[in-house]
């Protein structure tokens, strides 16, 4: 997988070329909207009520698209001035905001009721200039982020973790910061699907939601009973069931064996206390 | 920028600046947009609205429009006041101007709509 980190600083990778890729491609955008959806699916908010929500790295406003959508009012921050001169070209109905998320949220105590991030933390991990320490920058940002949600509000971040350490250093600082939560890992089996959800809450330890595409194991065929079902059918009981067993003692009386009686105990399995 | 923004807008990510709210505007270039009235949101923004702000951010960008200068008291159920406050929220919205933080006087520029509020190395 190509890592556009690597390449140069987000508000120089994406100038103007790379900001109208985003927008014309038509795969770009079906990706950042199933994940927007989830992203909001997965913040739980209050049902049929518009809420005001940060989106963080919102780019050309795709996430910030599939808000409005639902309902919501949303204001969005990027570092990347090309990309948000196409959202104000795309008439996105948000507010837009120029700034470093790694400087921190600029927005008084207690303002969202929630905060969604499509593919933007992984950005923060980087060291890009001399003055940027990864850790810092991280423990700024979620800091600030947690006090500009009002109570019980929810932050959902999608992202792309390079390597086990590095998804260990941003919910770390997360934790530090405050926040409840942990990483949801949407179909973990999967290379192409698979997707990272950063979930971390304000107002208590709640359980984490359910992954999605976790229910078949890829590393194993799943047991069924169709085999069994189809010689049950034949005639033949299910072998050590107690028909089984009540068969096998009429054969042996029938060719004269010495055989137990039939009783409530026959096939009947021992209780726990052996 | 839309007034909404403003009014939830800090420079407290700087260092040195204890609450940087509310910051001033001085806009050179206001847009009016028309946007869909949901009295259900304003009614519930307005819990974490700062009115006096709010106000002076209105009467800054001389679009007051005879919006009250007090909160109106249970305003949940008068749409007349809820409209007043939609407008204001918005549907005013600073094109170009600038941001000045009240406590150290540092300039955020505002082009096309976009506050620019990236930091230098020295003021983090």
């Amino acid at each position: 997988m190509s890592r556009p980190e690597y390449l140069a600083p987000p508000e120089i990778f994406y100038n103007d070329d790379e900001a109208r890729k985003y927008t014309s491609n038509s795969r770009i955008i079906d990706i950042q909207v199933q994940m927007s959806e989830r992203a909001i699916e997965l913040l739980l908010l209050p049902d049929d009520q518009p809420c005001f929500l940060l989106d963080i790295g919102c780019g050309s406003g795709l996430s910030g698209s599939v808000l409005e959508d639902e309902g919501h009012i949303w204001v969005g921050m990027d570092i990347s001035q090309s990309m948000l001169e196409i959202a104000v070209e795309r008439e996105v109905e948000g507010d837009l905001l120029l700034s470093d998320m790694g400087q921190g949220c600029p927005f008084r105590a207690g303002t969202f009721d929630g905060a969604v991030s499509i593919s933007a933390l992984q950005w923060l991990c980087n060291a890009d200039k001399t003055c940027h320490k990864p850790v810092q920058r991280l423990y700024k940002f979620f800091s600030t982020l947690y006090a500009c949600l009002s109570r019980s509000a929810r932050a959902v971040l999608q992202f792309y973790p390079e390597n086990c350490d590095q998804m260990e250093l941003v919910t770390s600082q997360a934790m530090k910061a405050g926040f409840f939560g942990g990483v949801v890992v949407d179909y973990p089996n999967s290379t192409k699907a698979k997707k990272y959800f950063l979930v971390l809450m304000t107002g208590g330890n709640m359980p984490l939601p359910k992954a999605l595409g976790t229910e078949q194991d890829a590393n194993g065929v799943s047991y069924t009973t169709k085999r069994d079902r189809l010689k049950q059918a034949r005639g033949k009981s299910v072998k050590k069931s107690r028909n089984w067993i009540l068969e096998k003692k009429e054969r042996r009386r029938k060719q004269g064996k010495d055989t137990r009686a039939d009783s409530k105990y026959t096939g009947r399995k021992r209780s726990g206390r052996f | 920028m839309k007034l909404i923004t403003h009014n939830f807008l800090s420079s407290k990510c700087m260092k040195g600046v204890n609450v940087g709210f509310p910051l001033k505007i001085s806009a050179s270039d206001v847009k009016v947009t028309e946007v869909d009235f949901n009295p259900e949101f304003v009614a519930r923004i307005m819990q974490k609205i700062d009115y006096p702000a709010l106000y002076t951010a209105t009467e800054s960008i001389g679009h007051l429009e005879d919006l009250p200068k007090q909160m109106v008291e249970n305003y949940e159920n008068d749409e007349h006041f809820l409209k007043k406050v939609h407008h204001a929220l918005l549907q005013l919205e600073v094109i170009n101007g600038e941001l000045i933080c009240p406590e150290t006087g540092r300039k955020f520029p505002i082009t096309n709509g976009i506050p620019n509020m990236l930091l230098n190395e020295d003021e983090i």
